[in-house]
């Protein structure tokens, strides 16, 4: 590097001691300012146990809430207040709906010609006997991708918020929160040996006759759930691990939601371009048919018994 | 249609994929992934930004087969891009300065998860400000709220928890209301794709149909969204929430997750419910005297509060309160500035809950505001930007908050009525300001007599740095190039419309 000046100039320019600050050769503090080594840096978050009891010492001492006659008696104004705010609200609202357009009446706004595309030509653009799946999942296809993401995040909370180490869980094994409940329930095995397998069937044709009957993914992925919590409670973690672990739990979720969004990728953005559309809608009433409607109720449906499962087993023990 | 068209939508599909692969992958990967997302959402929105200023025009995007009132579209002008690009770049930027925090206070077998919240976050910002349908709007509003919760509540203490609760029911209450006001507007007009009602509303308004139902709908999405926003009364949960939750989150959480329902309420006054009749119902009256109380109150708080990250966060509560103020004038100034102060507080306000995590770790982890004197001269990058920050929130030209004072005042100059208040207040506010920044900013550069606390060199945390560099860097862009912004964000709200 090439200087105009010569070193012993440049040693007195700003620039030299800005650089030599820069890259941490001379501290121009050091010497000025005394300094020490840095303390361990020591949290000092309170625990949520040592916080409670914080909180109820403040109560009892500081404040000294049974005889401390401000504080009662701003609690007492505080709950009438909020009562009286509470029935004023449900006032103005059951007096704001006194205003509203009656139901049933056939001049309602809401009965436009939105409505009446879905019921008239429902049929024949979505190939759904089931007007409600044809409409959340192919007219408003990318709002029902939004709702089933809610689940999926949702979950994703919970999992931050109970779910253990692999450690914790295994130590915790042996003290399970049956130990106060009989281990092997006959009666309750007999009968969950009796009924999953029907709450498993029943699941799995509502979520394939989603677009023919009533039902659909949300409700058949529900019954799907519902049997494997019932199976759980009555067979043991230990079981159900056999087919459904955490490994599996994860490759069916990621795997139903992914197809979910590439399925209504390919439909919104080959419809937005006004390409063709490959999936065939079929005939009426057929269990292949429906377009996009079966593939998606399928993804949906693993999704919800997943997200059901999933909240009964982090409920319970922390853990898939 | 022209290609380009594609990138909205796309860019929104691809954060929801990035947070469905990430829940299946490891820490590193999952971390990778949302790096290279936000990179590619910057680069989408570059690219519609572009398109739009050339076309000129907003463009509609049918999300499937059936055009608007039967199926979901969503809508770009200019407005969305840009605040798309600065969402992404603020994200970023507010990732990597918090990034060593985060390795340190989230639990190492949870962090992916910390990474798939950030995506699907992304997601549901980008749905809030592209989409044309209120119903779509409400669900990544939930999506939203929920990804929020876990952002604070993923360090676990007994403090975040606590924190994350009341937030929980807070922003819950706010999307119930918000729920509410749009099952009444269905009710009234029978639609949801915010064009059509927008039609709708006008034509009840006209007629003198349903008075009660539109004012109590208006009122319940203008108080929903105010709630979830942290608007003056409503801002309980805040302080909590900002100030023990890992840094990252707190930057976000403040930069840009009450910004995207103040976005939204935007989209309701321009094209749901129409500037007009939202005008003419004094709901935005009411915005704008909590926009004032707000303003002075928050200051008032942070000058009491002792801890220096609780001291950001009310004074997050008082930029609220600037920016429904600029909603609350009624007026075209009036909300372009309250648009120009959403970016220059996303990026001040990130920049400083940056630059005191650094100065706390190199004061014993305490923050204290005792503790911290002298910090600066430990940690001189933190140091710096951290003055850079106040001086830009306090209004000092050359910085991103100058501008937006100055948009503010311009704007209450020229509303008749409420120039009075609104000038006082802005005097006042700016004043309570400057005592509480400036106070820290003096005790930070005030040189300690025996120093307990060893310094932070440069090398070790280059890329802290970097990203406080950027930071700044943004501050001053935004503060010196403000004109060709306020154009597009000009330009942007009449599209809006």
């Amino acid at each position: 590097m090439s200087r105009l000046k010569p070193d012993k100039e440049y040693e007195k320019t700003g620039a030299y001691h800005f650089f030599r600050w820069l890259s941490g050769s001379k501290d121009p503090y050091v010497g000025e300012v005394e300094m020490q080594p840095q303390k361990e840096i020591q949290t000092q978050e309170f625990t949520i146990l040592e916080r409670m009891n914080e909180t109820q010492m403040l109560r009892d001492k500081v404040y000294d809430v049974e005889n401390n006659k401000i504080l009662t008696l701003f609690h007492k104004i505080y709950v009438v207040a909020a009562i009286v705010f509470c029935i004023a609200l449900v006032g103005l609202l059951l007096y704001t709906v006194s205003y509203l357009p009656r139901i049933g009446n056939s001049s309602n706004p809401d009965n436009n010609i939105v409505s009446q595309r879905y019921i008239e030509k429902g049929l024949q653009e979505t190939g759904a006997l089931n007007i409600v799946s044809g409409m959340i999942l192919t007219y408003r296809a990318f709002d029902t991708f939004g709702e089933t993401n809610v689940l999926f995040i949702a979950t994703c909370c919970v999992m931050i918020l109970l779910m253990l180490d692999d450690a914790i869980l295994k130590k915790r094994e042996d003290k399970d929160d049956r130990r106060f409940e009989p281990k092997n329930d006959a009666i309750l095995q007999g009968t969950a040996f009796i009924l999953c397998p029907i709450i498993f069937i029943f699941g799995i044709y509502v979520i394939l006759n989603g677009h023919l009957s009533p039902g659909g993914g949300f409700s058949g992925g529900a019954i799907l759930g519902a049997g494997l919590i019932l199976y759980t409670s009555a067979f043991g973690f230990k079981k159900t691990q056999q087919f459904f672990n955490e490994h599996i739990y994860k490759i069916a979720k990621i795997t139903a939601l992914c197809m979910y969004g590439i399925i209504g990728s390919y439909f919104y953005i080959m419809g937005a371009n006004g390409l063709e559309n490959h999936i065939p809608l079929g005939m009426p009433g057929h269990i292949l048919s429906g377009g996009i409607i079966l593939p998606i109720d399928i993804c949906v449906g693993i999704e919800v018994a997943c997200t059901m499962y999933a909240f009964y087993a982090l409920f319970r023990r922390g853990g898939l | 249609m022209d290609f380009v068209q594609n990138f909205p939508a796309v860019s929104i599909l691809l954060c929801l994929f990035a947070g469905i692969i990430s829940s299946g992958l490891r820490k590193k990967a999952a971390r990778s992934v949302n790096i290279i997302l936000i990179l590619i959402v910057t680069f989408l929105s570059v690219c519609t930004l572009f398109y739009t200023m050339g076309t000129g025009e907003a463009f509609v995007y049918v999300m499937g087969r059936f055009p608007a009132p039967w199926g979901n579209e969503i809508r770009a002008g200019v407005l969305g891009p840009l605040m798309a690009l600065f969402f992404c770049v603020i994200m970023l930027l507010s990732l990597e300065g918090g990034r060593k925090k985060l390795v340190d206070e989230v639990e190492e077998e949870k962090t992916f998860l910390y990474y798939v919240l950030m995506d699907l976050l992304l997601a549901s910002l980008l749905a809030l400000i592209y989409t044309n349908d209120l119903f779509t709007a409400y669900v990544f509003v939930e999506i939203n709220t929920i990804a929020a919760c876990g952002l604070i509540m993923i360090r676990q203490n007994g403090r975040t928890i606590e924190a994350a609760a009341r937030y929980m029911i807070m922003s819950l209450l706010g999307s119930g209301l918000l729920l509410m006001g749009i099952c009444m507007l269905y009710d009234l007009t029978g639609h949801l794709l915010m064009s059509n009602i927008r039609e709708q509303v006008i034509y009840l308004y006209s007629a003198g149909e349903y008075r009660i139902p539109l004012l109590v709908t208006i009122a319940l999405m203008s108080v929903g969204l105010a709630i979830k926003s942290a608007l003056f009364p409503f801002h309980a949960w805040l302080p909590d929430a900002y100030g023990y939750s890992t840094v990252s989150s707190a930057a976000v959480l403040s930069s840009l997750v009450s910004k995207g329902y103040i976005l939204l309420l935007i989209k309701i006054i321009y094209r749901v419910i129409g500037f007009d009749v939202f005008y003419n119902s004094r709901i935005i009256d009411v915005l704008f005297a909590f926009g004032l109380m707000g303003m002075i109150f928050g200051s008032v708080s942070a000058i009491r509060e002792n801890d220096v990250r609780r001291m950001i966060a009310f004074s997050s509560v008082a930029q609220i309160g600037y920016i429904y103020m600029g909603i609350g004038m009624g007026t075209q100034a009036g909300m372009t500035a309250s648009v120009f102060h959403i970016l220059s507080h996303a990026a001040t306000k990130s920049l400083l809950f940056i630059a005191a995590i650094g100065l706390t770790d190199v004061s014993g982890g305490s923050r204290k505001l005792v503790e911290l004197t002298g910090a600066a001269y430990r940690n001189k990058w933190a140091g710096a930007a951290f003055t850079v920050g106040s001086l830009s929130m306090v209004g000092v030209p050359l910085f991103s908050g100058f501008i937006s004072k100055l948009l503010f005042s311009q704007a209450a100059v020229q509303n008749g009525t409420k120039m009075l208040p609104a000038l006082i207040v802005l005097g006042i506010s700016t004043i309570l300001n400057a005592i509480y920044f400036m106070k820290t900013v003096i005790r930070i550069y005030t040189p300690v007599e025996s120093g307990k606390y060893k310094g932070i060199q440069f090398m070790k945390m280059k890329r802290y740095c970097l990203t406080l560099v950027c930071f700044v860097a943004l501050n001053v862009i935004l503060g010196v190039f403000s004109q060709p912004i306020v154009d597009l964000i000009e330009q942007g709200l009449v599209m809006f419309s």
